[in-house]
């Protein structure tokens, strides 16, 4: 029994800690909260990139370290630990593991090493309205190699160079590669629950797209893609739900209420025991869907479904108990507790919200229990 | 990242296998609990025999106890395969795993060569003698007193929830001696002869309607003072080498699963409601957040590391999930989820059964509420709870 991360990317972590913690710390974060005109904090993203993280995943004939998927998973729960202002998600768990998923050798070798060294930012363009994506929904249209219609919101829409469009066309729904600096396309910003991550509407009018997999398997493409990148994002919530349960353990064991901290009723010790069982279901699930992701494992959709159902669930608990565990202060704009229940929420729905994902784990179970 | 034994693991894993597969049938589905079979005892007796002749009592056990010397990782792996067949286990695991190892760690060498051997090869049961009517999760608030007569003490009081006290020869008690200092500085441990004068079994009548556990009346019962476990007044450490030695629970699930409740939703047309969907999900996440917690567990002991108190998390989700899984269950059923006759019922009865028992889980061997205090204080670090008979005699306190 090998259910952990080895020491090398134990190591990794230890490294990837530090760093953050000196180099992004939540007044970097809050330099993006606080600035409508800013996207993303540019000095962070920058000491990323020359890290070479973007890159942790892709192989290196592509240009990327090659150490692994497992390597990929530390790095997100230490960005998810700090709220990291930047569009790593977008680019590392969605449009880097879509072309590595269906790209074709061209794709690959002419995307993957801009994503790698930062020169390229990819993100997911897949909303159009509120509810649940479902074929026969979208109404972005594909037609004769050039794309029209709305997508709204796009997490890092308006900072990327490239997009994945999620259209109809004459088969289907079809998955589609979209150069996002070309005349048919126009983007505006969103304002949002989660302004430390910019997001936006992308217009496209008879915009060039070239195919991403085959024409017709868009949504199957498209759940693909989703189970990986779920494993990764329930990664970035495992670490900000055990950012939260830290905050308001150091804040419950200091702060004086009726002569003694109020850590020591039992009405606070066992919330934030509570919140300590949500966050471990959350990491064993997480651990599963690591393996599952890194082994190629038939157990993928499952494992990615629970880690995802179960880090969202902790992470919602966490960050809203975290607020009521700070009572006045916890819901001034200066002490960081909102910060962490935006970001939760942002990673709680993108990619699908737990309702979704609840389904799409029966469903598998059906289907392998039949 | 990976499930796999070490070799040497893989190695100890098949000689447990094949151990077992030489002396047991293997456990068939459906047969959740058979505890209660009236030839039980005789059968569990047997296999304890077995075991500590064919090496596998005790895995960790010094050699020279008739243990096997084995480590942690192997009492694990033995556990896993053990359970896989239908062994009769029940009455010798909390003599051998929490009552006899504390009389190896503080009894004489008379008593370890009195004890330990019958004990292990299955000839003698044992209990443990803890909990009051009024001292369960504050258990150092007992009331049982010794008073000493010459070479003897004097036994009076009541002890409740004794698992297995009516089939046990020996007993390990603990009672208090000194009820003018503070309540965990007056307790003394002791053996007690569980067949003697003055040693009145009787049944609970537990709520799920199963007689399983018992309370025990001591009426002017006498002990020699040979038969004292430590010092009088260290009962309280004694107790605690006692409570760390319990097992660390490798088996699975006690009851119905989602997989158990996914099969009924199926044959019952009901698997299509979305309301029923969700809740399955979380079932599915809870249960493997307590079997995949086990497995980080199993790693860390595979490691050589010993894992901490927040081993608490398991029972705490294992016993609501069972609770949460049973009510739902019958709810689906309807007014017909009320039968419990196992020919009406559907899944023989087996979630009305565990819905009943569900509320015992939530409480033996550490409520929920206390568990959450041990991740509270031990995990997290945060202050103890306000004891306000700290530094006052158990005889103000009372």
């Amino acid at each position: 029994m090998n259910f952990d991360f080895s020491d090398d990317q134990k190591f990794l972590r230890d490294e990837a800690r530090k760093f953050l913690e000196a180099q992004c710390t939540t007044a970097h974060v809050r330099e993006v909260l606080d600035d409508d005109s800013k996207s993303h904090n540019e000095g962070v993203w920058k000491q990323i990139v020359e890290m070479g993280w973007l890159g942790a995943a892709i192989p290196e004939e592509y240009g990327g370290l090659g150490l692994g998927m497992l390597e990929l998973c530390v790095i997100a729960e230490e960005l998810g630990r700090v709220l990291a202002p930047v569009p790593f998600g977008s680019s590392a768990y969605f449009f880097a593991e879509a072309l590595k998923l269906a790209g074709s050798d061209e794709q690959k070798s002419q995307l993957l090493p801009k994503v790698a060294d930062g020169s390229l930012i990819g993100c997911i363009a897949v909303s159009e309205g509120p509810g649940e994506i479902k074929a026969g929904t979208i109404a972005t249209r594909l037609k004769d190699g050039v794309i029209s219609g709305k997508k709204i919101p796009v997490t890092d829409g308006d900072i990327a160079t490239h997009a994945i469009v999620l259209v109809k066309d004459g088969s289907g729904e079809s998955l589609v590669i979209v150069d996002l600096n070309q005349s048919g396309v126009s983007r505006e910003p969103v304002k949002t629950l989660e302004p430390t991550r910019s997001h936006a509407t992308i217009s496209f009018d008879g915009a060039s797209a070239e195919l991403l997999g085959e024409a017709g398997n868009g949504m199957a493409l498209l759940d693909q893609i989703n189970d990986r990148a779920a494993v990764l994002l329930a990664f970035e919530q495992l670490g900000g739900a055990s950012r939260c349960l830290e905050m308001a353990n150091d804040y419950a064991k200091e702060r004086v209420a009726f002569g003694r901290a109020i850590g020591g009723n039992q009405a606070i010790k066992h919330k934030l025991a509570d919140m300590y069982v949500k966050n471990e279901v959350a990491r064993s699930n997480a651990y599963y869907g690591a393996w599952a992701l890194s082994s190629d494992a038939a157990e993928l959709p499952e494992a990615a479904a629970a880690a995802r159902v179960a880090a969202s669930e902790a992470y919602w608990f966490a960050s809203k108990e975290n607020i009521q565990t700070h009572g006045g202060m916890g819901f001034t704009w200066e002490v960081d507790c909102h910060l962490f229940y935006r970001r939760a929420k942002l990673l709680a729905v993108q990619a699908g919200s737990p309702a979704v994902w609840k389904e799409k784990l029966v469903s598998a179970l059906e289907a392998k229990n039949g | 990242m990976d499930f796999n034994d070490t070799p040497e693991e893989a190695e100890f894993r098949a000689e447990a296998n094949a151990f077992l597969s030489q002396h047991l049938k293997p456990k068939t589905p459906g047969a959740l609990r058979s505890v209660g079979r009236e030839d039980f005892l005789e059968r569990a007796k047997a296999w304890q025999k077995t075991k500590a002749e064919g090496g596998f009592a005790q895995i960790t056990w010094p050699k020279e106890m008739g243990g096997r010397g084995g480590t942690v990782m192997q009492q694990v792996i033995w556990g896993q395969e053990e359970a896989k067949f239908d062994a009769p286990t029940g009455p010798f695991a909390i003599g051998l795993g929490m009552c006899v190892p504390t009389v190896i760690a503080f009894g004489s060498d008379e008593h370890k060569k009195r004890y330990v051997q019958k004990a292990l090869m299955g000839e003698e049961i044992w209990c443990q003698l803890f909990s009051e009517p009024a001292a369960g999760s504050d258990v150092a608030g007992l009331k049982t007193k010794a008073v000493k007569d010459g070479d003897e003490w004097v036994i009076n009081g009541q002890k409740v929830w004794t698992s297995g006290a009516h089939y046990s020869d020996y007993g390990i008690l603990l009672v208090r001696t000194d009820p003018n200092v503070p309540k965990h500085k007056g307790l003394t441990m002791f053996i007690v002869d569980m067949k003697q004068k003055g040693v009145d079994v009787r049944p609970i009548h537990q709520a799920s309607g199963g007689k399983e556990f018992n309370e025990v009346y001591f009426t002017d019962v006498r002990i020699p003072d040979s038969d004292r476990l430590g010092e009088p007044g260290m009962g309280w450490k004694v107790a605690l080498v006692t409570l760390m030695n319990e097992r660390l629970a490798v088996g699975g699930s006690p009851g119905p699963d989602w997989k158990e409740i996914m099969d009924y939703a199926r044959s019952a047309g009901t698997l299509s409601d979305q309301a029923f969907r969700a809740k399955l999900a979380d079932w599915y996440v809870a249960a493997q957040g307590y079997k995949l917690t086990k497995f980080r567990t199993q790693t860390a002991l595979s490691r050589g590391e010993t894992p901490g108190p927040e081993n608490a998390i398991g029972k705490i989700i294992n016993a609501n999930h069972l609770q949460d899984i049973c009510n739902s269950a019958i709810e689906m059923q309807d007014h017909f989820g009320l039968i419990v006759d196992k020919d009406e019922a559907p899944s023989d009865a087996i979630f009305q059964e565990s819905f009943m028992w569900a509320p015992g889980l939530r409480i033996a061997g550490g409520t929920d509420e206390i568990l959450k205090n041990i991740i509270a204080e031990r995990v997290l670090g945060l202050p103890q709870d306000v004891r306000v008979d700290k530094d006052k005699t158990f005889a103000e306190m009372n």
